[in-house]
């Protein structure tokens, strides 16, 4: 960091300005590899978006049948917002306890042996969730409700797997509340829930809103779980036990054999996703700075 | 700081809702470790019995009902040494670009992380379509082991670059001065101090860069393929552990007893990982690791 813009050590200048140079490259072609993968999602994606215009065709169109060229993508477009925000709803109380308790509330070893287990959750594999889901989960909620696969299924699955994000982000902020808040605090004599939600949860609001976002944009993405206990049926789904279809499974189901303009519309579906993504990326780093 | 003013007003020592609240947050943690335990406890049990040393070595039979997972797993390591093989230069020399060459702060430091981390928020099955069209289309490598290692090594190129970068900003800016005072060039500082200084941290980066290839589904079902016999070659199609679990459980009925197993092995791998994962991190946060 010193001899940041000049080097003083004049005997092998040249191999450091190649070395820099190698640098640079590497640096160049990982920088550069978001725009390949925007430019090939545009490029597949192009002669079916402007075939047809406008675009609102995407979700005017009468319904999901490629093979007569009907590409209506609002029931997947329905079925992931639905889906994400279940598991947003559930996953958000449970991952701020869970955030709270490694913080304030569990004894140091209790606090760093749930912190690891919280950890290894998000190190499961999401084909290992959606297969557990679908052994373990489906049936028990075909019990309640036939046919078991179902929105449900895909929320309490999804619960899971965005859980690790929120609640290593939330500890990770609420850890960054200065010291002297909390003090403060406790020299007011407030009792310890006073504490954290008048002063702990305040200060680091951003940070566990970030977090949440940051956990939607996995939600939203997410595709191996749940296409495994959704069911998989195009439709807007009437309630909670109804089986549904997200943009990501239907990329996952229909790329196999989809051709020519179906495939487009699947690659329409990938970009889609892409910039619902990045949208909910920029406004999670905006937080997080503010 | 804004909040505080009206905290007075709670501060009248609700012992009672002091203690359902912690009650509430203890209730949380325990139904999460409930959870975990569970999906492990399922896994185990579903699996221990179908382990075995020929369903590690033997080739699956019968679309993967009979036989084992010796050929899978040859095609996961393949996968996974192409992916390494090509993210790990190209991570960790952007990640010492970033670290030692360029301001901390704007120009080519800030675009380059920045479209790192939004590469690291696209979602898999994107780089899945990505790969498809790039490598198994445009580069004409088709479905095949190749496709599927280069797909996975876009994948891990932000967390081999973050871990890399951190490391290296981790390392005491007093190695700097005396490799300087030596004499040495900035390559040969960066090759033995400062690498060397920073390995805990690659590694573990490095592990968690495997960790995640390995539990990858949505981006190799449609580059590297399905296909589960011995690969021949680096240009055949060949499935992964991850892929396998989920032929086994969607496409093949009868496939659950192996594809428990399967699972098992893939978490019990993915757990070995992940503990040495941590327990290099640990050291590198304690910043023991100075022993150049």
């Amino acid at each position: 960091m010193i001899w940041l813009r000049h080097s003083i050590s004049s005997p092998s200048a040249s191999a450091d300005t190649l070395m820099l140079w190698l640098l640079r490259a590497a640096a160049g072609v990982a920088a550069s590899l978001v725009l390949l993968i925007l430019f090939f999602l545009v490029a597949e994606s192009w002669p079916l978006l402007m075939r047809d215009l406008p675009i609102t065709h995407f979700v005017t169109d009468s319904s999901w049948h490629p093979d007569e060229g009907a590409y209506n993508l609002a029931p997947m477009l329905s079925g992931t917002l639905y889906a994400a925000g279940g598991a947003l709803l559930l996953a958000m109380p449970l991952g701020i306890a869970s955030a709270l308790f490694i913080t304030y509330y569990a004894p140091p070893r209790g606090a760093d042996a749930y912190r690891r287990l919280v950890e290894l959750l998000a190190g499961i594999p999401s084909v290992v969730y959606g297969f557990w889901g679908l052994t373990t989960l489906v049936p028990l909620i075909n019990q309640l409700q036939p046919p078991g696969s179902s929105l449900l299924a895909g929320i309490l699955v999804l619960t899971l797997m965005v859980l690790p994000t929120i609640t290593l982000t939330a500890h990770a902020a609420l850890v960054a509340v200065p010291g002297d808040y909390l003090r403060g605090a406790f020299a007011l004599g407030m009792s310890r829930w006073a504490m954290v939600r008048g002063v702990a949860l305040p200060a680091a609001r951003m940070g566990i809103v970030a977090g949440a976002i940051l956990a939607a944009g996995r939600a939203v993405g997410e595709t191996m779980a749940v296409l495994m206990v959704t069911g998989n049926v195009v439709q807007h789904a009437g309630g909670l036990f109804d089986p549904e279809r997200t943009l990501a499974a239907n990329i996952a189901l229909e790329m196999p054999y989809a051709v020519s303009d179906h495939r487009a519309a699947l690659f329409v579906s990938g970009l889609t996703l892409m910039l619902l993504v990045m949208l909910l990326w920029s406004a999670a780093a905006r937080m997080g700075r503010g | 700081m804004r909040e505080i003013s009206h905290v007075e007003i709670m501060s009248s020592g609700h012992a009672r809702g002091d203690r359902m609240v912690q009650w509430v947050v203890y209730f949380a943690a325990i139904l999460v470790s409930a959870a975990f335990v569970w999906i492990v406890w399922d896994l185990v049990r579903g699996g221990i019995g179908h382990l075995s040393w020929t369903f590690l070595v033997e080739s699956s039979r019968d679309a993967g009902r009979a036989g084992g997972i010796g050929a899978v797993l040859v095609s996961t390591v393949l996968v996974l040494l192409i992916a390494l093989a090509v993210a790990l230069p190209l991570g960790w020399a952007t990640g010492a670009l970033l670290a030692e060459y360029v301001p901390a702060a704007g120009g080519l430091g800030h675009t380059v992380r920045y479209s790192l981390q939004v590469l690291a928020a696209v979602p898999s099955i994107v780089f899945g379509l990505f790969g498809n069209i790039f490598f198994c289309v445009y580069l004409g490598l088709g479905f095949s082991i190749l496709s599927g290692g280069l797909t996975l090594a876009c994948m891990l190129l932000p967390i081999l670059v973050s871990t890399a970068e951190a490391g290296l900003r981790a390392v005491p800016g007093a190695h700097r001065l005396s490799a300087t005072a030596l004499g040495m060039s900035r390559t040969a500082t960066l090759w033995h101090v400062l690498l060397p200084a920073a390995a805990p941290a690659l590694v573990a980066g490095l592990l968690l860069g495997i960790g995640r290839a390995m539990a990858e589904t949505a981006a190799l079902l449609f580059t590297s393929g399905y296909v589960d016999r011995m690969p021949d070659s680096l240009l055949d199609s060949g499935r992964t552990l991850a892929v396998h679990i989920f032929d086994l459980s969607m496409n093949v009925p009868g496939g659950d007893a192996p594809a428990y197993a399967s699972a098992l092995v893939l978490i019990a791998a993915l757990l070995l990982i992940n503990v040495l994962a941590m327990r290099f991190a640990a050291g590198w946060q304690r910043g023991k690791m100075v022993t150049v």
